[in-house]
């Protein structure tokens, strides 16, 4: 609006027209930016409030003394370490299983040309569309009857059997590969095994590493699976773990701030630390849409 | 089939084998099940006993709670979900201008989004207390009274898409992957014609953007008609006996009334009978979708 506005005065030069669209630009950013981030502000803010400074108005931003011992107190309220035992005691595996499992798939969908494969592929692509409440029952069902409820197998054995958002990540990863490489292998006579586990593995690792990432942190932020195959309190996971420290003590903020504040650190950790192969993952996940 | 090709068609096989095992135990034989329970009376304890339509029935004639659920679904999708992709929008053509800081922009933007959902949840429930949270404090502060968020019934479903709209920045970063793929010679050329900021946006980038925003709007569309986690943790945080979708059934979403059929009531065969019929709904909105998609998705060449 105020560019235009500014055009009509009579503002053509194009030097002005630049700068007054770099204000525009950081003004909208610095706005929306304050936005984000005054929820983080407000979460650790009052993760390190005492009691007595939570309903203070106005708002007190920065604690003084920050309180510290809350994080202490919430790690014992909730038993925060036998949950982020049992968060790691999913994830782990299943990160491991899916990444595997996926990419042993994802070469027989592109490395190997077999008469019916793009009809399979299509079928692959078309299950990610299901909503998994279509499977819900009968999987209960079927797990409680193999009488693994309250175990950690139903979230961590389908993994071994692929992922096919992952499948269909490596895929398109191996796809940009030349194909020569692996055809000088037949003819020395490498097997297809040999092949994909010497050859392949090690070049798709940037697609292992995103999909490795993605697959931890989507099961360490998983909710509904734990939730309906998970009872006993001492196995939960930490989402589960803290959905029910809020069902019960929903009046301490600053406990449960620093709780949330303490799953949350991992994950950002993580982020910064692996950011390039992070934000590429996600872009990946549209390029192809 | 000649031999070789027989060759190949085993080693393929051999490999996608894991994936086959997997679809045919937990995607096709479920889908039958679920198929079938929907026509079922079943509790887990007894055999499922076949009672037809009869749960189809019951739904679409009967049952006021699955009305409410539908309806609170079909305001996230249809108010909520734009929302979502707008700020994204926002948000990533923002980043794809020259100015300062951009990769800090990026990295906060991004940030709320790798926040696990219950932790971000039990963090808005603050955020937005009516009393003492920071958005009406600071509203007060400007002489505007906030209103109660989760709890009043007109200000959950606002509460949730305001938290969504924040936690909006995977979508973000698969636009700006979008906005980068535009050629730079096509802006180069728009500026000799003497095209300003806002042309460029509606005239180039928006119109190569439309398949990103086709594909997000996909994703969104599936995701947000099972939306559950984010409702489901604020409005059981009422308090330890409080049920999901509360208050007064403003966010019993269908995932959450499904889940509670399931797990709560023991309505196995109703609750299957649901999930066929969201399944029924998502295909029907995404070939809609699709079938929209020739008039305004520009596929380059």
């Amino acid at each position: 609006m105020t560019l235009s506005t500014q055009r009509s005065k009579g503002w053509r030069s194009k030097k002005v027209q630049e700068t007054a669209l770099v204000v525009f630009v950081t003004l909208l950013r610095a706005l929306l930016g304050f936005a984000v981030a005054v929820p983080f502000f407000w979460l650790i803010s009052t993760s390190l409030k005492p009691e007595n400074l939570l309903f203070r108005v106005p708002v007190v931003w920065i604690p003084r003394p920050p309180m510290w011992s809350n994080y202490v107190e919430a790690v014992q309220y909730i038993p925060f370490f036998t949950y982020l035992k049992n968060t790691l005691t999913i994830a782990v595996p299943a990160t491991i299983f899916t990444t595997l499992s996926s990419s042993f798939v994802a070469y027989g969908f592109s490395r190997v040309k077999w008469p019916g494969r793009d009809i399979v592929f299509m079928i692959l692509v078309s299950t990610m569309m299901l909503p998994y409440q279509v499977t819900m029952v009968p999987l209960f069902v079927v797990f409680k009857n193999l009488g693994w409820i309250d175990t950690y197998k139903p979230l961590v054995v389908p993994t071994l059997f692929g992922g096919a958002f992952y499948i269909f990540l490596i895929r398109q990863f191996l796809m940009s590969l030349p194909m020569d490489l692996q055809d000088a292998a037949r003819i020395d006579g490498c097997s297809e095994l040999r092949i994909y586990w010497q050859i392949m593995l090690p070049l798709t690792k940037p697609a292992l590493a995103t999909t490795a990432l993605l697959t931890f942190i989507g099961n360490w932020n998983e909710f509904l699976m734990p939730l309906i195959y998970i009872n006993t309190n001492s196995k939960f996971p930490l989402a589960l773990g803290l959905q029910q420290f809020q069902r019960q003590y929903g009046a301490e903020w600053a406990l449960l701030m620093a709780a949330s504040t303490l799953m949350t650190i991992p994950i950002i950790t993580l982020f910064f630390a692996t950011q390039k192969t992070f934000i590429r993952g996600i872009a990946l996940t549209g390029i192809k849409g | 089939m000649r031999r070789s090709t027989l060759r190949k068609l085993a080693v393929g096989l051999f490999f996608i084998g894991p994936w086959i095992i997997g679809f045919l135990g937990f995607t096709l034989y479920p889908m039958i099940m679920s198929a079938y329970y929907s026509l079922t009376n079943y509790n887990l304890v007894n055999e499922p006993q076949y009672i037809g339509w009869k749960n189809y029935i019951r739904l679409l004639q009967m049952d006021p709670q699955f009305k409410t659920a539908i309806s609170n679904t079909m305001y996230m999708v249809i108010v909520g979900l734009p929302i979502w992709l707008f700020v994204a929008l926002v948000m990533a053509v923002l980043l794809n201008e020259k100015g300062k800081l951009t990769t800090f922009f990026r990295t906060l933007f991004y940030l709320p989004s790798v926040v696990p959902t219950v932790a971000a949840s039990v963090l808005w429930m603050w955020v937005l207390n009516p009393q003492y949270g920071i958005v009406n404090t600071l509203l007060k502060s400007m002489g505007f009274s906030g209103p109660g968020w989760f709890t009043d019934p007109t200000w959950s479903k606002p509460g949730l898409i305001l938290m969504g709209a924040w936690a909006t920045g995977g979508t973000m970063i698969i636009f700006l992957a979008g906005l980068q793929n535009v050629p730079e010679a096509l802006y180069e050329s728009a500026e000799l014609d003497g095209a300003g900021w806002w042309r460029k946006l509606r005239h180039i980038t928006l119109p190569i953007l439309t398949p990103t925003i086709f594909f997000n709007l996909i994703m969104g569309m599936i995701s947000t008609f099972q939306y559950f986690t984010q409702a489901f943790v604020i409005s059981r945080g009422a308090g330890s006996n409080v049920p999901p979708g509360g208050p007064l059934g403003s966010t019993l979403f269908y995932a959450i009334y499904l889940y509670q059929n399931a797990f709560s009531y023991l309505r196995m065969g109703y609750a299957a009978a649901m999930a066929w019929l969201l399944f029924i709904v998502i295909l029907v909105f995404t070939l809609l979708l699709f079938r929209s998609s020739g008039r305004w998705v520009h596929y380059d060449s």
